[in-house]
């Protein structure tokens, strides 16, 4: 998946849990079906809790990409 | 029909509040309705301006001791205050805030004096009747 097709990209590093997550609902509500949101995050939590939201709702979790000191997920809007 | 989670916030004091806050943000995230029914000290919390005013973050007293530790970490960590938190979670998702009526004539409020995110006032039977089918927790 290259990045040109990340419609959004969030980043929420230095928030706490649960904001990492809520600025990725924000960001995916105010996206298109179809869209790709990227959402930055440094919260531990994040590596459990956004992959379980997506599943709860039935998005696609295109990428969890881990870097240094923070973690990227990348969510496609799927309906 | 959607899951329902409805929550009595009886204490006033932050770590309640922002443990509440912090369920209710996942609550919705998971797509739930949520309803808070705000009675008691919870309700002097809702009053205007009360979460920013330092006078008022008060903690239990047996914790009192953790105050400037839980401060510094929370800065630290990145954690909003527990009403921003709560604005948060109302505009991603589904939340209601009742006033328990009974508590705000007791302590002489009017909705005037309540943050704006209170939707309306509520007694008790009709909290209750929201509820059915609900989990409920107290918080």
């Amino acid at each position: 998946m290259s990045d040109q097709t990340v419609k959004q990209e969030i980043d929420a590093r230095g928030s706490a849990c649960p904001g990492p997550l809520m600025e990725l609902i924000r960001g995916i509500k105010s996206s298109d079906v179809g869209d790709t949101v990227a959402v930055l995050s440094s919260d531990p939590g994040s590596n459990k809790d956004i992959p379980e939201w997506v599943d709860k709702i039935g998005f696609e979790l295109v990428a969890n990409e881990e870097h240094d000191d923070y973690q990227r997920f990348v969510v496609r809007k799927t309906k | 029909m959607q899951d329902k989670l409805n929550i009595i916030v009886m204490n006033g004091t932050v770590d309640k509040l922002l443990a509440m806050t912090t369920i209710v943000s996942g609550a919705v995230a998971m797509d739930k309705k949520v309803t808070l029914f705000v009675t008691f000290w919870g309700l002097m919390a809702f009053r205007e301006g009360a979460w920013q005013d330092p006078a008022q973050q008060t903690l239990p007293a047996e914790y009192q001791q953790y105050g400037p530790m839980m401060q510094e970490a929370m800065q630290k960590m990145g954690v909003k205050p527990w009403m921003e938190t709560l604005r948060i979670a109302k505009e991603i998702g589904e939340v209601d805030v009742y006033a328990c009526s009974m508590t705000k004539d007791m302590f002489g409020l009017s909705m005037d004096d309540l943050d704006g995110i209170v939707d309306a006032e509520k007694g008790v039977a009709g909290f209750i009747s929201m509820s059915e089918g609900a989990e409920v927790l107290v918080f």
